[in-house]
């Protein structure tokens, strides 16, 4: 198999969709953990600020997902087809709930009426809370695998098999790690009352995310083993394990010194080594049928062509500097605490 | 109803809502450069307000853009795995480049581009404005590139079979340039251009009817008309260009265009017509061997007709497909008679003194806006029953593991979705045009409206 500085081309676009993913989970997760938040600020202006605080950059935060979409989609395209036609539903509630979420945030402010901008409110903050949980559940049954069969055809029912037990608790684990991390962004962004009610419901998101993320290692643990068998056989890479657990209690530890652009550096770092966890214990599979190891979908069986991963590369290569230049560029030109004016939301 | 009748529909409903917002975002993108640009070079408030006015607009139509596209990008993956599994080498590198190069760029710097008025230098604001301007163009390059390859492809060679074979790419430069691609990407560009252009003729027609903002209408108007003057006789241009491809490479489609199943014969051009699929006739009014004389210059060389091609090989919907086509070109040559006309009164010093002129051009806005519908329509029915033309039948390329039921839940809530959607963007649109371009903050430095006028005189 050719190779690349000592990796074949699979492998390098797994890293490369892993990068990306990890990369839309640090964007849009701030900015679906701000939008969870958002029913629990009362007033009007506090709710303007926190809208204000994502306003520039959320469509940009998108784009990682269309991003990390094509680039699997390019990249495996039987793995793309696979599980988005098997995960039907949930990618379809996924869809109508950033729809909602996207024209409440355009919406909510083009009209005064209390009773307009409560609509919008509801549907930014139930739907954020939503796409964070999916996010988390398409995670679980990832991880669990799925019941693909022969030429990875899906042999389940379809409907709501996607919602059992253990991708409900990486549903909620997902959602109390974006509204840790969110809270944590929007801190960053605010300043007087509402920074205080931020403190306070920061202490409480993370409680949530300890106590969920600790009940879904040990799940993980006890009734997924094949979870952490690399990490159980392999020294070195039990460090990534630890790592998390130093990163994660580096949170609470910031937090508790108002060092918010550390203890978000931190909580952005958690959910790499979060994603960096799950891809290890993958590797070299991405998708385990529950029916027989034979039919799981691999990198390799999944890949495009060694030709296409080329070229996809060097479209990464060429993109990828000029995508973080942008981005850079909006976050400095917003940087700092909110300040309204007649062009916010 | 099957999976693959509901897949189509849900496919087709969710792609021709999603086409009403981006060529009116590229259209108007183009726009603002034009106003941004004026501003900066000449210093007069107006353009810097209709900037911000347009740009009001602009975020409007832009945000349901990108949401309804997301929705494009999953339901291949949802609705047509086969499809995804067959093309992902090839069509997933434009669909990656689109999302790295054109994606990035435009949904970067719309942040600068809405929010970024009062913090960035004018000059870098524009720089945001171009970049998410041109960001929106190369979107469209690298999708209409993809949707090409459909239409024609090129650079790959076929791996495998049955349910393991793929289309694997060979050549990227021959992908990207398929024999279609530059004719229907220019095509689009200039459907595009031409939305914004009628719409931003349609709501500054609307103000002058309105006796409000009349200076910068004016200014508007006359801007946007330049516009539409030469890109509706352009669009003619590349039109007849991407008619010259698709008689070499879709020569079924073409046929379908036109209604013409006679193998042997010349063929015709209808201005209008009815195709009875049954006895093989278009009933209608036409120029004798047109068809022929568009494609070789002369009357009497015959084209290929639909009898040239097995029953199973030809779309299915030929009076659909020749009735959407019909329309479109009609369409077309309606806005250059109305462009150049608009034109013509400006050149004589009378372009604002007809009232029932603006009135067309207020509605005028939808026409380009129902001829790039139906233009698609007519591009992707007529490729039928190919998804991939030649290679892959429609039939065969829908998700095998969803089921009936849904497809049928995801088609319903998209319908209710999109419908409370589209009054909403209805309603808001129409909102913003009554407010027009400037606030109750700045009152004072408001044109003086006819009322006013005559109070104080």
């Amino acid at each position: 198999m050719e190779t690349f500085l000592g990796l074949d081309y699979p492998t390098w676009w797994f890293l490369v969709v892993g990068a990306l993913f990890s990369g839309y989970g640090i964007l849009d997760g701030f900015d679906f953990g701000a939008g969870a938040w958002h029913l629990f600020f009362k007033k009007e202006i506090n709710r303007k600020i926190a809208l204000n605080a994502i306003g520039p950059v959320w469509d940009g935060n998108e784009v990682w997902l269309v991003i990390g979409g094509g680039a699997l989609f390019a990249g495996f395209p039987v793995m793309y087809a696979t599980l988005f036609s098997s995960l039907y539903i949930p990618f379809m509630l996924f869809l109508v709930f950033i729809i909602f979420r996207a024209i409440a945030i355009e919406f909510r402010g083009k009209e005064d009426m209390a009773w307009w901008r409560k609509t919008w409110d509801i549907s930014y903050s139930v739907s954020s809370i939503m796409l964070a949980f999916l996010l988390g559940v398409v995670l679980g049954n990832i991880l669990q695998g799925i019941a693909i069969g022969e030429n990875f055809m899906y042999q389940g029912d379809g409907f709501l098999e996607f919602l059992n037990p253990y991708a409900i608790m990486t549903g909620i684990t997902s959602l109390s790690l974006f509204m840790t991390h969110g809270a944590i962004y929007l801190l960053l962004k605010t300043e007087g009352r509402l920074y205080a009610q931020l403190t306070f419901l920061l202490k409480k998101g993370m409680i949530f995310f300890m106590v969920s993320y600790g009940i879904t290692t040990l799940y993980t643990l006890l009734y997924i083993p094949h979870l952490s068998d690399d990490f159980q056989n392999n020294k070195i890479l039990f460090l990534v394990p630890l790592l998390t657990f130093l990163s994660i209690a580096n949170v609470p530890r910031l937090a508790n010194k108002r060092s918010f652009r550390w203890a978000f550096f931190f909580s952005a770092l958690t959910i790499s080594l979060l994603l960096i966890m799950v891809a290890i214990e993958l590797y070299p599979n991405m998708l385990l049928s529950t029916i027989d190891p034979k039919y799981s979908i691999t990198i390799y069986n999944a890949a495009s062509s060694n030709k296409s991963l080329q070229i996809m590369l060097i479209i990464a290569a060429i993109g990828t500097p000029l995508v973080l230049g942008y981005t850079a560029f909006v976050y400095l030109t917003f940087k700092g605490k909110v300040k309204l004016d007649e062009t916010s939301y | 109803m099957d999976v693959e009748v509901l897949s189509r529909i849900q496919f087709a409903f969710t792609i021709a809502f999603h086409y009403i917002y981006p060529p009116l975002s590229i259209g108007i993108g183009l726009f603002l450069v034009i106003f941004e640009s004026l501003y900066l070079y000449t210093k007069n408030d107006g353009y810097h307000r209709l900037a911000r006015f347009w740009t009001k607009i602009f975020a409007l139509t832009f945000g349901i853009g990108v949401v309804t596209g997301i929705v494009m990008e999953f339901e291949f993956g949802t609705n047509w795995a086969v499809y995804s599994r067959y093309v992902g080498d090839v069509f997933g590198s434009a669909l990656a480049a689109e999302g790295i190069f054109a994606f990035a760029l435009e949904s970067g710097f719309l942040g600068v581009l809405l929010f970024g008025w009062n913090r960035v230098k004018p000059w870098v604001h524009l720089l945001a404005t171009a970049g998410v301007f041109f960001g929106s163009m190369f979107s469209a390059v690298w999708i209409v590139v993809a949707n090409s390859w459909q239409q024609t492809p090129a650079g790959f060679h076929v791996v495998g079979e049955g349910m393991e074979a793929r289309a694997e790419i060979t050549d990227f430069w021959a992908m990207v340039f398929n024999p279609s691609s530059v004719d229907r990407v220019t095509h689009v560009w200039i459907g595009a251009f031409l939305s914004g252009a009628f719409l931003v003729l349609s709501i500054h027609a609307y103000y002058l009817l309105k006796d409000r903002y009349t200076d910068i209408s004016r200014r508007a108007f006359k801007i946007a008309l330049v516009v539409a003057t030469i890109f509706s006789l352009a669009q003619l241009f590349t039109g007849h260009r991407s008619a010259d491809g698709v008689s070499v490479n879709q020569p079924a489609k073409l046929a379908a265009f036109e209604g013409h199943f006679d193998t042997s014969a010349p063929a015709d051009m209808y201005l209008f017509g009815w195709v009875d699929k049954e006895s093989q006739k278009v009933h209608g009014v036409y120029i004798p061997g047109g068809l022929s004389f568009l494609l070789h210059y002369d009357f009497v060389t015959p084209v290929t007709g639909l009898n040239a091609f097995a029953p199973e090989d030809r779309p299915a919907q030929v009076n659909a497909v020749f009735q959407f086509y019909h329309i479109m070109i009609s369409i077309g040559m309606l806005l250059i008679g109305l462009s150049l006309f608009g034109s013509y009164l400006w050149w004589k010093g009378k372009i604002f003194e007809y009232r029932w002129l603006l009135w067309v051009f207020v509605f005028a806005a939808l026409l380009p806006q129902v001829a790039n519908q139906v233009g698609w329509f007519a591009a992707e029915m007529g490729r039928q029953p190919w998804v991939v033309y030649g290679l892959l039948r429609t039939s065969e390329a829908f998700s095998l593991a969803v089921t009936k039921n849904q497809v049928l839940f995801s088609l319903i809530m998209f319908f209710v979705v999109y419908t409370l959607l589209f009054v909403l963007f209805i309603y808001l649109l129409d909102r913003k045009i009554k407010h027009g371009p400037y606030d109750e903050s700045d009152d004072d430095d408001r044109p003086l409206t006819k009322e006013i006028t005559e109070v104080l005189t």
